[in-house]
């Protein structure tokens, strides 16, 4: 436990990429297999068991530090992260206890204290709470309270862990990235096996490292002739692999987590593709002719077991856009031309749902065909365009078909790991835009604590300002401290973390989608809301109306459009 | 019986002897709890602090100040108002202000901390009827480490910093908090070297008769100072600054009692953070409020809603008292105004950098 304690703090010490993986290799070098596993899953962003409620422990804590619960709430909103403020309020351990108290390693740790208490009484939990923090100093009951709530997340990307572990196992790193794809290290076993400097043969379900696209700023003026690329639509679904080896297939989230229980009619439509096949798309929600969007997608994700009836309200297909492995081979470092090509062979079906006048998709294929492969599984198809100018003109009806824009993607490209730029890019839609002013202002948590940078924020409405959007993102860290003082020397009154303000301040807000809503009290709703500029030029009556949200709606520019009504 | 001391536009007003104390407006007669910034306003017509505080007061609001002094314990009558001062234990000079007047006794805090400070007097409990004090770090997430073994960090970080060629910076209030770093670390590991804004009250605290290690100042246009050897004291304004550059590469640490929180240490981006404060910590503040055995207590300067709630909850006739300084105090102060404040001394806007804080640094 103290060895994962300390890497966990020599992570949050440093930004330094270097540092972070020579601390991962350190640890990973020194910890059993058991303990490397459990680490890796935690490092890795594994599901996580949250072993006691947050609310029985604010409880037992404000018991223990001998102060009433309302304190515990106010420390937690000046500290912006419950683990620690629970760590901070506690009554410092014994002066016998050592830099271990537990004196476990993590596995043991985990399994003793945390695990263990799946389906104990209350009482039993709290016993063993009680045992563990008389014997953690504050650095290590943060860590501990993290793993013990299930929301232990550390600042390392997957490269990195993947960087260190291929050097203490002498490796290359996109072959430990592979091994530890999916479920791949999950005990003492696994991880031993994915560490051998030789090929393993545990890989038969694994999915690719999904290569991802950069944001493209600006336009593509300097990308040569639009030839050298294929562009396709940026559909408004969830990432996925699919994994067809074997004689059985997979279904892989972004997230490396196996989602096949989630979409059961796109696992059972793999089965009419070739065994040795590993399609890279897009999980998309989709009723009649119109796409639902990723929210409508993330009803279904998070499912052990589908309800019939979401699967018919929330019906899915996959829509392949890459082919990674065909015939059993590896084909990631064919040319995308080449992959693409044999895509469209396997998968004939194009996805249809968007294939508008710009659409380069000549046989509109009725979803109810009886070819196979079956409707559910269809590829994502190019999108045509003999100048930047033509592929802007079809970019410019995204919104209109429920997708986020184009994908820009060199034809001569591989499919590489993690995100490298230039060969891959997200041209999405411009967003939406209206001046908005401040109404409520809350802390934030981690580097924010403590600082009031959530704010939540109006339109003007029969003279008065209505709260449309709540935003925390997009202002600069100097901007952020400015506003809190602001913040707090406006504040007209407070309702537990939350301060009403005097609205003075004025922000240009940017967001994807509005539609009507009744869960609203403005009665509207806009998707993904962000800051883009905080105006101070502008004053609060200068911001815009209810009236001006209500009219991007009729005007038909809310995101996810039925697709019937804009087709011409 | 009214009370003695009431706040007006110019700040914590004596009615019956006519002063005010620690104003923040220019008023005939002040008494000053302590020489930081936002309690020692430069321009009143007289001034009242303790002996030992005299120097460092005089530092900062200028030679031709009138300034009375009283030694601990000694009591002055002001109006029929029988004015006495008491060690605070923040800074040098710092002094908790008692009046007694027609049988009620009132204590005033000003800033303080319970820990010990080789630099100043310690704490001093004062026994009164009424108990201002201040707040700033009153939640109980904040609790102080041992201050030696806080000690013993900065030294391993500046040992370590030495081993690796770079210079070791700690950020610290000018007037008190850097003195009390200087005095505690080892100066065995390598060379201590002063900003000018430190240095100007290590002069005043070595005039009061403190003993404080050999410090060198800077002398202007110097590359690589110290051969990355050195422990540079500084004031927090100086981070991301050119005057750094100075000293070739460096680890750059902020010692302030907000940096127990890991938010904060992380948002503020420097190398390290130390916990060290000047000011009492929750447990301290509850400790002092105990000790005075008042029977009301007035919650000033800092988390004044959450610790007068507490007081109330308790049973104790707690109350705010409102003044210019009131709200949570802001972690971030010193990082946006580049200006030497820290620790909740929020209000330091009259002074001017310091002419060797930041060359060229504000085109």
């Amino acid at each position: 436990m103290k060895r994962f304690t300390d890497l966990y703090w020599r992570l949050d010490a440093t930004s330094s990429t270097t540092e972070k993986v020579a601390a991962l290799r350190d640890y990973f070098t020194a910890a059993t297999p058991a303990d490397a596993a459990c680490a890796l899953r935690v490092l890795c962003g594994g599901r996580q068991l949250r072993a006691v409620s947050t609310t029985l422990l604010r409880q037992w804590a404000a018991e223990a530090a001998g102060i009433p619960l309302w304190l515990v709430e106010e420390c937690y909103a000046h500290v912006g992260d419950l683990a620690e403020t629970l760590a901070l309020v506690l009554p410092q351990p014994g002066p016998d206890v050592g830099t271990d108290g537990v004196g476990l390693g993590l596995a043991e740790c985990m399994q003793t204290t945390i695990e263990a208490l799946r389906g104990a009484s209350d009482d039993v939990k709290r016993d063993t709470v009680e045992r563990v923090w008389q014997r953690l100093a504050a650095r290590e009951r943060i860590v501990w309270h993290k793993l013990l709530t299930g929301g232990c997340r550390v600042g390392v990307s997957q490269t990195l862990v993947a960087r260190a572990l291929a050097e203490v196992a002498g490796v290359e790193p996109a072959v430990m990235a592979h091994r530890l794809m999916g479920t791949g290290v999950t005990d003492a076993e696994s991880y031993a096996e994915a560490m051998t400097s030789g090929p393993t043969m545990a890989d038969a379900r694994r999915p690719y490292p999904f290569f991802l696209a950069s944001a493209l700023e600006g336009e593509p003026g300097e990308f040569g002739p639009t030839t050298d690329w294929i562009a396709e639509w940026k559909w408004d679904g969830m990432r996925a692999q699919l994994v067809r080896r074997g004689g059985d297939a997979t279904l892989w989230s972004r997230g490396e987590e196996l989602v096949n229980e989630a979409f059961p009619e796109i696992v059972a439509a793999a089965a009419m593709i070739p065994d040795g096949t590993v399609l890279d798309g897009e999980l998309l929600a989709v009723r009649g002719n119109s796409l639902l969007g990723f929210a409508a997608v993330s009803k279904r994700s998070g499912r052990r077991r589908v309800p019939r009836k979401l699967l018919t309200e929330v019906p899915c297909i996959f829509v392949a856009y890459d082919l990674l492995e065909h015939d059993g081979t590896d084909i990631r470092g064919l040319p995308l031309a080449e992959r693409r090509m044999r895509l469209e062979s396997l998968v004939p079906l194009p996805c249809t749902a968007v294939a508008g006048p710009a659409a380069n998709a000549t046989v509109a294929v009725p979803l109810e065909s009886a070819t196979v492969p079956p409707p559910q599984l269809l590829h994502s198809p190019r999108v045509a365009g003999d100048s930047w100018d033509a592929l802007a003109a079809a970019r410019a009806t995204s919104r209109g078909r429920g997708v986020e824009g184009l994908m820009l993607k060199r034809r001569s490209s591989p499919y590489g790991v993690g995100r490298v730029r230039g060969d891959w890019w997200k041209w999405k839609i411009e967003p939406l835009e209206i001046d908005v002013v401040m109404l409520y202002a809350q802390a934030g948590h981690g580097r924010r604590a403590g600082l009031h940078s959530d704010y939540t924020l109006g339109v003007w409405h029969d003279g008065r300002l209505v709260p449309v959007a709540k935003a925390y993102s997009g202002l600069a860290d100097a901007e952020i401290v400015e506003l809190d003082r602001i913040v707090r020397a406006t504040t007209l009154d407070k309702h537990g973390p939350v301060r009403v303000v005097q609205p003075t301040q004025v922000f240009q807000l940017a967001f994807e989608g509005i539609s009507r809503s009744t869960r609203h009290k403005a009665g509207v709703a806009v998707r993904f809301p962000r800051i883009v500029r905080w105006r101070r030029d502008k004053t609060p009556p200068e911001a815009g109306t209810l009236a001006d949200l209500v009219r991007l709606i009729d005007a038909g520019t809310f995101a996810a459009a039925p697709l019937s009504e804009v087709q011409p | 019986m009214s009370d003695l001391l009431a706040v007006t536009d110019a700040g914590l007003y004596c009615s019956q002897g006519d002063f005010y104390i620690d104003p923040w407006r220019r008023v005939p007669r002040a008494i000053i709890t302590h020489a930081h910034a936002d309690h020692a306003r430069s321009g009143c017509g007289r001034y009242l602090c303790a002996a030992p505080g005299t120097l460092v007061l005089r530092s900062r609001v200028g030679s031709s100040a009138p300034i009375d002094s009283l030694r601990h314990g000694e009591t002055l009558s002001i109006n029929g108002v029988q004015v006495s001062l008491h060690p605070a234990g923040h800074v040098l000079g710092s002094a908790q202000v008692r009046l007694s007047h027609a049988g009620t006794t009132w204590v005033v805090t000003g800033d303080y901390k319970l820990e010990p400070d080789p630099t100043c007097a310690p704490f001093e409990p004062v026994p009164c009827d009424v108990f201002v004090t201040e707040s700033t770090f009153g939640l109980p997430v904040y609790r102080w480490p041992d201050p030696a073994s806080v000690t013993a960090e900065i030294n391993a970080w500046w040992r370590a910093n030495r081993d690796a060629g770079r210079t070791s910076v700690l950020l610290a209030y000018s007037l008190g908090k850097a003195q009390r770093l200087a005095a505690a670390v080892d100066p065995s590991i390598g060379p201590l070297i002063g900003h000018g804004a430190v240095m100007k009250i290590v002069e005043a605290y070595r005039a009061s008769g403190v003993r404080l290690p050999p410090i060198d100042r800077v002398p202007p246009r110097t590359r690589k100072m110290g051969g990355g050897r050195a422990l540079v004291i500084a004031p927090p304004s100086v981070a991301g600054s050119r005057w750094l550059g100075l000293f070739g590469e460096t680890s750059v640490a902020l010692a302030s009692g907000w940096m127990a929180i890991r938010g904060v240490r992380r948002r503020r981006g420097f190398d390290k953070g130390f916990v060290v404060s000047d000011h009492a910590d929750f447990p301290g503040l509850l400790t002092a409020i105990a000790a005075s055995r008042a029977r009301r207590v007035l919650v000033t300067h800092g988390f004044t809603d959450t610790l007068t709630r507490l007081l109330q909850e308790r049973g104790v006739d707690a109350a705010v008292l409102p003044t210019r300084f009131t709200g949570e105090a802001a972690p971030d102060a010193a990082v946006t105004d580049g200006e030497d404040r820290d620790d909740g001394d929020q209000a330091d806007a009259g002074e001017p950098p310091e002419p060797d804080a930041l060359p060229e640094e504000q085109s």
